[in-house]
């Protein structure tokens, strides 16, 4: 006869009775060593960057003066700043707007027509992008804008110097040449961001059950009415994941704007100037809390929308 | 001497936050007994059976498993062996590795587990598939492994949960006379969850019947049927006519309420029931009519081959006594 | 409901696969090109003899090595770390689940210079030197994302009572890990390592400001964005960004190869 309870003969098998009379333990054993890291390198360090954002820079000594003030803050309404920051925040907006209209139809062709081979085309397609080098890629539209590069040579091939020229000469986003103004900024800021925004909104439309489609169209919808009134809503929630990577990635890209475009700064090349050459770790600090502050908002936003589920 | 029961339940309370989802359950299961839970979803019958194998721990309350509390054995040293609801096979091993699991982590060695694994699925028929992986499997092939995978460990007592709930009709036939058949010759404890009354009562030697965390009845399948002891086992057991106090009183009964099942009514000359039929609904077995009596709505089933009266037209019926069967709600 | 696409869809689909690709194709081509100093196109001629010169600077092979081995270390902690949380969230719900997945999303969600000021403010708090041990400080909290979320997605296509099952029939806790959760999780976790490891070694944003300023603490991907703000030979640069290219792309066809079954099982199952 067997019994009906076993003795616990291992420690293994003792532990695991310690853990189901007290499943916190075992909880508390995984999570510490991740919630330790997190929690004191990454909260701390943001921390610590809230709290220097609270201290002040002395400009005759350039050393930081370690006590509570407003100041900084101030500074950092100064119109000079307040320009950094629409401009990054116009940048960050119109790199979104763009990167959904660019990704939406790969995503819906990738979701709702690519099949086999090709369905694993697409997604390598879109992954290999996403996750290969970001230098390699900025490097890449540097060549490509160059004022001798593969641009100007085709437009000049295709007897379209015209069009380059009338986009160039626009005024506020155009330069010298692609490499040197707004519109070249722009223009690599939606190639890098792009894969970030196909995925997600990729995985939304996948979601979207074809018997709503039908049901739509059994209805008397037509095609047109199907994709405004029911594609496009449920596919939202992947739009708004995936923009809160173009968001917040441009937001934060200081290297972008450093190497191709006009020499007016963006937040992220502020925050890096301020805190290198010149040392003003508190003025970088509270730059570096607005995109925090923005971000959080989004995110909260997000997650009411349900987008985290299309991440 | 009496037998130690296979399991009991002392006062055995679970809560969820503020929802008790069993709340103050006494229970014996006899050891070799085919004991079904019966209940709508929500009632406590698959936490009952979690608090067997361990995956939740009572509140308050005993549990004793074969005389042993096991208020402080975690489930992996318990005795009990699960079938679950979606069957949970190891999707990364085979068949047979699903098979020989148990006796795999109980350290047992290749040489030894491998021919038990096999020749346990032969007893569920399915010795040509332990190379098969869980995912080339049918939903009737994945719930005899489940089972095998089970009952190869020899537990004292197996647990199963809605084993039969996602097959279809007619392999969910042949998989109870199988069951029951594999219990008999085994002489093992089954205790099984179900939320459908039919399977219950075909299937169980005895059952419980849970109403919202409690037992509301326990009893053989005859038992419950015939005597149920509230208004919810005489509605969720079967289908019933409920008689409100008044009702009874006018077919001949106390001021309570009762319940009379739709079989035991009969066409006849003279009886207390008179009324117009409304609608009929053929059966195959017979044709069920339904008329209305002082406002309440009462269902007669007539066996194929008596007469079946045209809708719209008056009839009478009658019940032997001992049929009326009070129920223990208040009135 | 039309089942073929539109020409139109079709021909957007395409551009968008191009613009995403021909930019990448361009920096393999000058790195054959004989003009060093300009990005002219066409490249007036062509030439292998880059590859050579690239192999001879000694300039480059430190900060590749030092790549390699932030890389390793942060890849090693990311999955330990990230391991630990996907194996507490496959468990119970517990108070406090969605503020930890918050958490952990946390560095990537926010911008990375922001994760890299803040460091740059915390460590010397921290009475830290700048070196690379900070740098892989930077890169392991960010990279425990990747291996997380790799875990999640598995561990969401699972049956949660696998692991019930896996006591119910006798098992401990370390053997539900070592022979349940482990392998199925396996090849997620692999994934996540792989893509972590992309991650880390081409990482430029948040290590500029954990890296010290020494040449002991210079990335490879440091040396490239010195060469595209203060360029030298120019084709050189593009070797450089091929190895990059090549050191990143090997991984990430590794990890899509890993979770390709599961990536086809969920689209089977729809």
């Amino acid at each position: 006869m067997s019994p009906a309870i076993f003795a616990a003969t291992t420690i293994a098998s003792r532990l695991t009775g310690v853990f189901w009379r007290r499943p916190k333990l075992l909880l508390g054993l995984l999570l510490a060593p991740p919630l330790l890291w997190l929690g004191m390198i990454y909260l701390g360090s943001l921390a610590a960057l809230l709290v220097q954002s609270f201290y002040s820079f002395d400009d005759f000594s350039g050393l930081v003066v370690p006590q509570f003030t407003l100041t900084t803050y101030a500074k950092l309404a100064s119109p000079a700043n307040l320009s950094i920051i629409l401009r990054t925040l116009l940048m960050a907006l119109a790199v979104t707007l763009a990167s959904a209209i660019i990704a939406f139809p790969v995503a819906y062709y990738a979701a709702r027509y690519a099949r086999g081979r090709w369905k694993a085309v697409f997604y390598l397609g879109v992954m290999l992008p996403l996750w290969s080098s970001y230098l390699v890629k900025v490097y890449a539209f540097k060549l490509i804008l160059a004022k001798e590069g593969i641009v100007t040579w085709a437009a000049s091939a295709t007897h379209t110097d015209w069009l380059l020229n009338a986009a160039l000469a626009l005024p506020f986003v155009g330069g010298a040449s692609l490499s040197s103004s707004y519109l070249g900024t722009f223009i690599v800021f939606c190639y890098v961001w792009l894969p970030y925004m196909i995925l997600p909104m990729q995985a939304a439309i996948e979601r979207v059950p074809l018997g709503l489609l039908e049901a739509s169209s059994d209805l008397g919808a037509t095609a047109r009415q199907t994709f405004w009134t029911v594609t496009l809503p449920l596919a939202l929630p992947g739009v708004i994941a995936g923009s809160i990577f173009t968001f917040s990635l441009t937001l934060g890209d200081y290297i972008i704007p450093q190497i191709i475009g006009t020499s007016a700064s963006f937040i992220g090349m502020a925050v890096y100037q301020l805190q290198g050459t010149a040392g003003n770790v508190p003025l970088a600090a509270a730059f570096a809390v607005i995109p925090i502050l923005i971000m959080l908002v989004y995110l909260t936003l997000a997650r009411k929308a349900g987008a985290f589920d299309a991440l | 001497m009496p037998q130690t029961p296979a399991v009991t339940f002392s006062a055995v309370t679970r809560h969820f936050g503020p929802v008790k989802a069993v709340d103050g359950v006494d229970l014996t299961v006899a050891e070799g007994a085919f004991f079904a839970m019966l209940g709508p979803s929500g009632s406590g019958k698959t936490t009952c059976l979690r608090l067997i194998s361990g995956f939740e721990r009572p509140d308050h309350g005993a549990i004793h498993i074969f005389g042993q509390d096991v208020s402080a054995v975690p489930p992996h040293l318990r005795n009990v062996n699960t079938v679950f609801q979606d069957y949970a096979l190891f999707p990364h091993l085979s068949v047979l590795d699903n098979v020989a699991y148990g006796l795999m982590v109980k350290g047992m060695g290749k040489a030894q587990r491998l021919p038990k694994a096999e020749a346990m699925l032969d007893v569920v028929k399915l010795a040509d598939y332990g190379a098969r992986k869980p995912a080339q499997l049918s939903g009737g092939q994945r719930q005899r492994v489940a089972l095998a995978r089970a009952l190869v460990n020899e537990p004292k007592v197996l647990l199963l949960d809605e084993p039969l709930g996602a097959l279809d009709l007619k392999l969910r036939e042949a998989m109870q006379d199988e069951l029951k058949a594999l219990q008999r010759r085994l002489g093992l404890t089954f205790i099984f969850v179900t939320h459908d009354q039919g399977e219950a009562l075909s299937m169980a030697d005895s059952l419980a019947v849970f109403d919202k965390g409690k037992i509301a009845q326990i009893g053989t399948p005859a038992q419950v049927y015939t005597q149920p002891a509230t208004r919810f086992v005489a509605d969720f057991v079967g289908s019933s006519n409920l008689l409100p106090p008044a009702l009874t009183q006018a077919l001949g009964g106390p001021a309570q309420w009762a319940s009379l099942r739709p079989e035991a009514l009969r066409l006849a000359d003279s009886g207390p029931i008179s009324g117009v039929v409304q609608s009929h609904r053929y059966l195959g077995t017979g044709t069920r009519i339904s008329l209305t009596l002082h406002g309440t709505d009462l269902a007669a089933f007539l066996p194929a081959g008596s007469p079946v009266p045209a809708e719209g037209s008056r009839v009478t019926l009658t019940f032997a006594p001992e049929a009326l069967h009070l129920l223990g709600d208040a009135p | 409901m039309p089942f073929n696409a539109s020409r139109g869809l079709k021909v957007a689909a395409a551009a968008g696969l191009a613009f995403l690709h021909l930019p990448i194709v361009l920096i393999f081509l000058y790195a054959f090109t004989t003009e060093e100093r300009s990005f002219a196109f066409p490249p007036p001629g062509l030439t292998t003899q880059w590859f050579a010169v690239a192999w001879a600077r000694s300039d480059i092979w430190p900060p590749l090595i030092l790549s390699l081995q932030v890389a390793l270390f942060s890849t090693l902690i990311a999955l330990i770390l990230g391991t630990l949380i996907s194996a507490a969230m496959a468990g119970a719900k517990f108070w406090g689940r969605e503020s930890l997945s918050l958490l952990v999303v946390l560095p990537i969600a926010l911008p990375g210079v922001v994760t890299g000021i803040a460091l740059r403010s915390a460590i010397p708090i921290l009475h830290l030197d700048f070196s690379w041990i900070t740098i892989v400080l930077g890169h392991a909290t960010f990279c425990i994302v990747i291996v997380y979320n790799n875990a999640v997605a598995r561990l969401r296509r699972l049956s949660g009572a696998i692991l019930e099952a896996s006591a119910d029939l006798g098992a401990n806790a370390f053997q539900t890990f070592r022979y349940v959760l482990l392998p199925n999780l396996g090849t997620a976790l692999l994934a996540g390592g792989m893509l972590a490891f992309a991650l880390s070694f081409d990482e430029v944003i948040v290590t500029t400001f954990t890296a010290g300023t020494g040449a002991a603490s210079k990335t490879l991907p440091i040396w490239m964005l010195d060469e595209l703000i203060r360029p030298r030979q120019r084709p050189v640069t593009n070797v450089v960004a091929i190895v990059v290219f090549a050191t990143t792309f090997l991984p990430i066809l590794a990890a899509y190869y890993l979770t390709r079954d599961t990536a086809q099982a969920a689209v089977a199952q729809k």
